[in-house]
């Protein structure tokens, strides 16, 4: 198959980017998009070009690393599937595909099409979590969790952390990154004891990384690669609230520190 | 076997049940004050890593975490599929800490140290209960008890298991504890940060010299004790169901420092991939195992038959394995069935493009069971091996071939992790302790966490306590002099400007390697190999060509540097391959083998782990045996006919 590409290049952060067109001629419609992205960059190397920089690792849709906007949507036309998922044949020979990074003001741009999602590792940190250190814990079938409310926790937690969810929505809102973990540790008896503070908690990392508001677009859930529904954020707003008119706001942000 | 061992393994002494309790008691402690007195360095975030990192912070130790990844959240560990073992006999169906234990000893095909597996046996029951209670979301029952299921080399249902993705939630869960700790400030975390060497102070481990990813500014961590926890070197091949970054680098960094390195030819390969479809292929994937319960293994009886699979007539096909191993049929276990495939495609009767691949056909259990069932029971593997080949598998038979996914080598460590080199610890895939020669599924997981969790926290605290540890000035000579070294060693790469891109030396030497050190080796083939690597390696380092700059991020220079530490390593492969002339698990040695052609061990002059200490560039590496006692387990030969 051939192809026009149309990538972003970006030398640095504080360099000025801008689109570059590559003939991509002889790609196999077996390859994945980052394997066609290889070649690419096996051609560019042997001419002493500097490759385009990508973020990639396990190459099977569950590391979370692979991140690009192709053709203006999050990880490109296949739907339930990361960047490293998407196969050549999906795409016409002859199309221009136009390649650019996550697009969001809390994911700057590190080099061409990689991006620093530091933010999102930060809403763990203010509470994404279950405080239960090493060596404490009792017998695992001491605890019983519903066979329905472990499923469903195990959807949410299915989240692989790409940033998708951000790159698709039109305020940059990490909503479902942000409730998919609340979800997860929310609905599991583990979670309770600090499941308000964890939700006032994340939830204020998340506009304190400068991420937008969530306004029902529905647009992360088409691209997230693990289908995560938006329900996830219902339950997170629902959750708030409560947590607004239980907690004590002392506690709350000594939980957060 | 010659001699006293210069390796001391410092087992415990007493009976084997008792010996981990009783090296706990006798172990020194730090006490809490002394603890924050204390800088841990650990390499890696994967499973290992950020559960030895996320405890030992718990613990009081201050940690330096560092990882290439630019999140913890994102190392291998997280594409492990099948789920986790422990002995908690939940099901009720006999299992206990010593069965666990002696399967793991023999699916190792007895080449692992009796002691350490039993103390993992016995930790693995913590390691549930310690990842429920960070709210792992294992699968099931409806009672809301825990779901087990079977696995490889196991008469018991002992595997914990989170859908397809147990790894990813295990990690997930050491993530969560680790950005907790990062979150109070006690664990400094360096993501986007790659080791490059190892810092020794008279003569102990006591920092890592590393480069920002970013800015390729190279920098060196001190601390008190260093923890490797880098994962496996699958990677040599090229071709493997690793991830692409995963690398050998910190190992063998840390091996040229002084760190024995311990039966590298000891690598697993799994029978059911999906084949290589091209030159621009990248990685492989594996498809479950759990496959071969109803699928069968088949290729054309005759060479070159190009027919499409459906219209070759049952009489002119090859159930191999069932025609093989009567008893076992498609079931047998993984380095039998990948030997036998690669055995049929030697022959030339392989199928698909490439001819590397065997038909794997759920025709009949269609048949005899309707597709909705089989769906059932493999929807979304079959999904997943549509997305990748294109084709359906309802309709057309698999293709599958075998390929490295795990490293049971790596490098040597006593009964406290500790390496030779006192103070540099090494925990998970990246030592070589508890699988032998041979790693059982499910098992890789438990041993990373049993060694971050419940073991390491330990025994680093016990080296720590009874260790004199002088002042490091990070600005000082000793610690110049590595750092410049690491960059001169940058800046020559960058400098070559040659003609060949790093890939294409790497797909070299993954070719060699594979087929003279893969599935099946030779003398003559390990020889050939052993004159062919070094000069790859000369080739490459006046040919390779790495654009770009080290002063930004700089993938294709990561790459080299990791590709130019595989070019040594798989050196120290093929001569550990060569002088172990007997058959053992994962290894097989044509040489080697019953009547019948399968692995013959040889207990008499190989029953040790082989230690290779570097004894310089061009210099033959030393080995060092450390003798292997069997006092609990009898020692016997598989049989899966």
């Amino acid at each position: 198959m051939e192809f026009t590409l149309r990538v972003w290049r970006q030398a640095g952060p504080a360099a000025a980017g801008g689109f570059v067109d590559y003939p991509a001629p002889d790609i196999s419609p077996d390859a994945s998009f980052l394997e066609m992205l290889d070649v690419i960059n096996e051609r560019l190397s042997e001419r002493g070009d500097e490759p385009i920089a990508f973020s990639h690792d396990c190459r099977e849709g569950i590391c979370g690393s692979c991140a690009m906007m192709i053709d203006g949507v999050a990880h490109g036309p296949v739907s339930g599937a990361a960047t490293c998922q998407v196969h050549m044949r999906s795409f016409r020979t002859g199309d221009t595909l136009t390649i650019e990074p996550w697009r969001s003001v809390a994911f700057p741009v590190i080099k061409d099409l990689v991006t620093d999602r530091a933010a999102l590792d930060r809403i763990i940190q203010a509470g994404g979590f279950i405080t239960a250190p090493t060596g404490g814990a009792r017998d695992a079938n001491e605890i019983l969790v519903p066979k329905d409310a472990a499923d469903a926790a195990m959807d949410a937690a299915s989240c692989i952390g790409c940033g998708a969810c951000v790159a698709a929505c039109p305020n940059g809102s990490a909503s479902l990154f942000t409730a998919a973990k609340l979800t997860h540790l929310g609905l599991l008896p583990q979670g309770q004891p600090e499941r308000s503070r964890r939700t006032i908690s994340m939830v204020a990392q998340m506009d304190r990384e400068h991420f937008g508001h969530c306004t029902m677009f529905g647009e992360c859930q088409e691209a997230c690669p693990k289908q995560i529904s938006i329900d996830v954020i219902a339950r997170m707003n629902r959750d708030y609230v409560r947590a607004l008119a239980t907690a004590r706001p002392d506690r709350t942000a000594a939980a957060a520190g | 076997m010659s001699g006293a061992s210069p390796l001391n393994a410092r087992v415990p002494a007493g009976p084997l049940e008792t010996k981990w309790e009783r090296h706990k008691f006798e172990m020194k402690l730090v006490s809490p004050a002394n603890k924050r007195k204390y800088t841990v360095i650990v390499v890696g975030t994967g499973l290992a890593g950020a559960s030895a990192a996320a405890t030992l912070s718990e613990l009081g130790y201050r940690v330096i975490n560092i990882t290439y990844h630019d999140s913890p959240r994102r190392a291998h560990s997280i594409a492990a599929q099948g789920g986790i073992n422990a002995a908690k006999n939940y099901p009720n169906d006999g299992d206990s800490v010593f069965r666990l234990f002696y399967d793991t000893i023999k699916g190792g095909d007895f080449r692992a140290r009796e002691a350490n597996v039993h103390r993992l046996a016995e930790v693995s029951v913590n390691i549930i209960d310690q990842c429920v209670a960070q709210g792992v979301p294992f699968a099931r029952e409806y009672g809301g008890l825990l779901a087990n299921r079977s696995f490889g080399g196991a008469q018991v249902s002992r595997t914990f298991y989170a859908r397809g993705q147990t790894g990813q939630q295990l990690l997930l869960g050491a993530y969560q504890a680790l950005e907790r700790q990062i979150g109070r400030g006690a664990v400094e975390m360096h993501p986007h940060t790659e080791m490059l060497d190892l810092l020794l102070v008279d003569g102990r481990a006591r920092g890592v010299v590393a480069r920002d990813l970013i800015t390729g500014h190279v920098q060196s961590f001190i601390g008190d004790a260093v923890v490797l926890a880098t994962g496996g070197y699958a990677n040599v091949f090229y071709l493997s169901t690793n991830a692409r970054n995963s690398n050998a680098t910190a190992i063998w960094r840390a091996h040229k420092r002084g760190a024995a390195f311990a039966n590298p030819c000891f690598t697993q390969i799994h029978p059911t991939c999906i084949p290589v479809s091209g030159d621009y292929q990248s990685k492989l994937t594996l498809m479950s195992e759990s496959l071969r319960n109803d699928g069968r293994v088949w290729v054309p009886a005759r060479g070159g038959d190009a027919r499409p699979p459906n219209e070759i007539p049952d009489a002119e096909r090859d159930y191999y394995l069932e025609r093989k191993y009567p008893s076992f049929g498609n079931l047998a276990p993984r380095d039998i069935a990948s030997r036998a495939a690669k055995q049929v495609c030697d022959e030339g009767r392989g199928v698909g493009a490439t001819g590397l691949g065997v038909y794997l056909d759920f025709r009949d259990a269609i048949q005899r069971s309707g597709a909705a069932s089989i769906a059932d029971r493999y929807g979304n593997l079959f999904e997943m091996y549509q997305r990748i080949t294109d084709e359906d598998p309802y309709r057309v038979p698999m293709r599958i071939y075998p390929a490295v996914h795990y490293t049971m080598g790596g490098l040597w460590v006593d009964y406290n992790l500790m390496s030779t080199i006192p103070g540099l610890h090494v925990i998970g895939e990246a030592n070589f302790s508890d699988h032998g020669a041979n790693r059982l599924g499910a098992s890789a997981l438990m041993q990373g966490l049993a060694d971050g969790y419940f073991i390491l926290p330990y025994t680093i605290g016990d080296y720590l306590a009874s260790s004199r540890l002088s002042r490091v000035d990070a600005a000082g000579p000793e610690v110049r002099a590595i750092e410049a070294e690491v960059e001169q060693r940058t800046q020559r790469l960058l400098a070559i400007k040659g003609r060949r891109t790093v890939d294409s030396f790497h797909r070299q030497l993954g070719r060699v390697v594979w087929e003279k050190c893969g599935m099946a080796r030779t003398d003559a083939g390990l020889r050939e190999a052993l004159a062919e690597i070094p000069e790859i390696r000369a080739e490459f380092w006046a040919n390779v060509t790495v654009p770009g700059v080290g002063e930004t991020l700089n993938q294709a220079l990561e790459k080299a540097g990791r590709v130019a530490d595989f070019l040594e390593l798989a050196e120290l492969m093929c001569l550990d391959a060569l002088h172990r002339t007997e058959s053992c698990g994962g290894h097989f040695r044509e040489e080697s083998q019953t009547a019948d052609g399968e692995a013959l061990r040889d207990d008499e002059h190989f029953a040790y782990a082989a230690a290779w200490q570097y004894a310089g560039d061009g210099v033959a590496p030393v080995l060092a045996k450390e003798p292997l006692a069997f006092e609990t387990v009898h020692l016997s030969q598989r049989s899966y006919k």
